[in-house]
């Protein structure tokens, strides 16, 4: 029994938050992945376009919210979510074509383009700020859980709750589909084909008819889809607040280099494993351990390994080792 | 018109900008704007040290200027002596601890062959070392952040003048810089810039909440000055009467004077840097670093080791800004953690570099002064010219309260803007390089 209710507890403290989180982390990483796949830049301005699409969502949840539109149990952004994912590529084709276009032309060095897309993450940021605020928004509605705690307890007479967020259910649901698609369409069609050539060789590609302008406005396409998923999932997860954002950045581009940058199948390992270990090393493990160890080695302290301040610092010492052990990634991505 | 005399211009211009300032505003504004200008000119010049001469891509300025906020506190602070006899040796003995086990372990790796055993040796190393290493540590914070939580509850600093801070500010944020540098560089330039981010997270992540530090988001406040109090000259017969006779009330003028003093260490320390930064620019050293950076493949077939190079110049620019950081808390007179943020203290120096000109150490300056005053005066600004637009909305109208609300926000927009314009159509900067 006692073991029974330690795999509980961990699945609700510990399983159930990561996998949400990493399939969070693993869109976000996608996306990153896919613009320096292609487009062959790390994008700085990720994040603030993760939270433009929230923002968008947001309004447009409102809006349907005022009208008195609902979906029943699930929560009314994801009727908004198509509208985000409009507002969005509109803004990202937009910023390429008057910013981005022209270095590209150029053929200009990464890094400038890395330098560029600090400044469209300003302009973004202080755009989003200046729409919503800089505060926090919760926008969630509809069913709270899909099984809530005490449901739980009385369901199976256990000392331990499962608590399932809807929004958590929603996350995974949506990530395993939107990897499903994104997959079949690079492997399947004929644009992914063409996606997947000219990030493997631009010259070749080039030459054998590959046409460069809407490869790179396909990309900025799946790449304003895959940042408003995973900002709205976020979003609904937790809740939004254009700095946290921002700072979802370094966990992403962690997740996207330990995979290996330029590899989709690395973006959604990375995003597992940075969320794995983050919720593993800053969990208090306590009460788990208390059900498994026999009464004499039960912990007094609350066996947590760092404290939850500290969450980017494991996704920063994840990315040191890969860095110093594994510069390519674990997929081998892009060469150094 | 010469080069020299269009960078001389500029920098009237500059001058003129905060002189009306000092008009239209306050004195006091005026050299408030003026001594931030210094300091960020010094940040300036850290990050045109490390993307001017080598191509070095810095985006953890925030955590080496933090650094050095850290600095002040660690030297001019009064010891805390209840709280080492209670905890500290405890403290230092758990962080040793914790180094022993990295540089055991980097031994290990060292000497063995790759193996299996290798593997494992290491992990069981890691595994019981950071539970040791815990197990010491954790008792010696909880004794230290006991003693009087309310006013002290840290191990306090070295009681010496906060003029030392400075330096060590740098020899903190230097050694910081070694660790990342050793990791990042020599791999591609998107990884340093990525390495850098996620160092600056960590130091901020440290300093808010190892209280035993420096107490954490509690802050540390009343810093010792290395200029005199204002109560103190109020007080002084002599200087109320220089000040009557220059037609200030003594209130006025000591605040002024204050000020002026802070500006002059500050211009003094920037003559200092920018010297030196200027005859390293016109050394053989400066020479090789910016043929590395313009060819790599080139440098290195002439026997240049880059690795090394690019190690040596990352790390001298990452100290500026952790001088940078600790004049900064020094004139503030405290350290708060939360204030530092990423868009302020690392893209705003960037802004800084590019638009003054990267490479050329007075375009570096001159963009420290530049973007500062604009990053000041955008605010006033932005909501002067939101109340322009939104005046023929209705009083009280949500729309108009909301645009108002948000003109703050303008600051990063005008500064996202001026730093595309700037990379699209000139490049090089304001003052390009040589």
């Amino acid at each position: 029994m006692d073991f029974l209710n330690a795999i509980v507890a961990l699945s609700n403290f510990v399983l159930i938050p990561a996998m949400a989180y990493g399939s969070q982390l693993a869109l976000g990483a996608l996306g990153v992945t896919l613009i320096y796949g292609i487009l062959r830049f790390s994008n700085f301005a990720h994040g603030d376009t993760m939270a433009f699409g929230t923002m968008a969502t947001i309004l447009f949840t409102w809006w349907f919210q005022s009208m008195g539109l609902h979906l029943g149990p699930l929560p009314t952004a994801l009727l908004a979510l198509p509208f985000g994912i409009l507002a969005t590529m509109a803004l990202v084709l937009f910023t390429d074509r008057m910013v981005y276009r022209f270095y590209r032309v150029q053929k200009a060095k990464p890094v400038i383009l890395v330098i560029v897309s600090i400044g469209v993450m300003f302009i973004m940021n202080g755009f989003v700020r200046f729409i919503i605020g800089p505060g926090d928004q919760r926008f969630a509605d509809g069913e709270r859980f899909i099984i809530s705690a005490r449901n739980f307890k009385e369901l199976t007479g256990l000392r331990e709750g499962l608590a399932i967020k809807t929004t958590q259910g929603i996350t995974v649901v949506t990530a395993v589909i939107v990897v499903i698609a994104l997959f079949w369409f690079l492997n399947r069609t004929r644009t992914g084909k063409s996606m997947r050539a000219y990030s493997d060789n631009e010259d070749l590609a080039l030459l054998s008819g590959i046409n460069p302008d809407r490869v790179v406005m396909v990309t900025w396409l799946l790449v304003a889809a895959l940042a408003t998923i995973a900002g709205v999932l976020y979003g609904l997860d937790k809740s939004f607040k254009p700095f946290t954002y921002f700072q979802l950045l370094l966990p992403i581009f962690a997740s996207a280099i330990v995979g290996g940058l330029g590899s989709p199948l690395g973006a959604i390992a990375g995003g597992f494993i940075i969320a794995f270990s983050e919720v593993f090393i800053t969990y208090a493990w306590k009460k788990v351990l208390g059900y498994i160890l026999p009464e004499s080695l039960e912990p007094s302290s609350l066996v947590q390994l760092l404290s939850t301040d500290y969450k980017f610092a494991v996704s920063f010492v994840i990315l040191l080792i890969v860095l110093l052990f594994r510069p390519t990634g674990l997929f081998r991505g892009k060469s150094v | 018109m010469s080069p020299a005399m269009k960078n001389t211009s500029l920098f009237a211009l500059v001058a003129l900008m905060i002189v009306v300032t000092g008009f239209v505003q306050s004195w006091n504004t005026a050299i408030l704007i003026l001594n931030m200008g210094l300091i960020s000119a010094i940040m300036a010049l850290g990050v045109n040290l490390q993307w001017g001469f080598a191509g070095l891509f810095n985006v953890g300025v925030m955590g080496f200027v933090a650094l050095g906020g850290l600095a002040t506190v660690l030297v001019s602070m009064p010891p805390t002596p209840e709280a080492w006899s209670a905890g500290g040796l405890q403290v230092i003995a758990g962080l040793l601890c914790g180094v022993a086990v990295i540089v055991i372990t980097a031994m290990v790796l060292k000497r063995m062959k790759k193996s299996h055993l290798r593997t494992l040796l290491v992990l069981t190393i890691l595994i019981v070392g950071f539970f040791v290493y815990r197990a010491v540590f954790d008792g010696g914070v909880a004794a230290v952040e006991a003693v009087d939580p309310a006013s002290t509850g840290y191990l306090g600093g070295l009681g010496l003048p906060i003029l030392f801070a400075w330096p060590m500010g740098g020899v903190l944020a230097a050694g910081a810089a070694w660790i990342i540098g050793k990791t990042a560089l020599g791999l591609r330039s998107d990884y340093l810039a990525i390495a850098t981010l996620g160092i600056a997270e960590i130091i901020l992540a440290v300093m808010k909440n190892e209280d035993w530090l420096a107490r954490g988001v509690k802050n540390v406040s009343g810093l010792p000055r290395p200029v005199p109090y204002e109560i103190d000259l109020q007080k002084d017969a002599g200087f109320v009467e220089q000040a009557a006779s220059l037609g200030l009330d003594p209130v006025t003028a000591s605040g002024l004077y204050i000020k002026l003093s802070y500006s002059m260490l500050f211009a003094g320390v920037l003559i200092l840097i920018l010297v030196m930064a200027q005859l390293a620019l016109n050394s053989p050293w400066g020479r090789m670093m910016r043929a590395i950076r313009d060819n790599e493949v080139a440098a290195e077939a002439m026997g240049k080791d880059v690795t090394r190079r690019h190690l040596q110049i990352f790390i001298l620019g990452s100290a500026v800004c952790g001088i940078a950081g600790a004049m900064m808390t020094t004139l503030d007179g405290q350290l708060i953690p939360t204030s530092y943020q990423p868009l302020r203290f690392t893209f705003l120096v960037w802004v800084m570099v590019i638009v003054g000109g990267s490479g050329n150490n007075f375009g570096a300056v001159l963009g420290g002064f530049l973007i500062w005053f604009f990053w000041v005066q955008v605010e006033p600004i932005g909501l002067w010219l939101m109340q322009v637009i939104t005046s023929p909305l209705a009083e009280g109208s949500a729309l108009k309260e909301h645009l108002i609300e948000s003109a703050a926000h303008m600051r990063l927009l005008t500064m996202g803007l001026l730093l595309l314009l700037v990379l699209r159509f000139s490049p090089r900067g304001l003052i390009p390089e040589r």
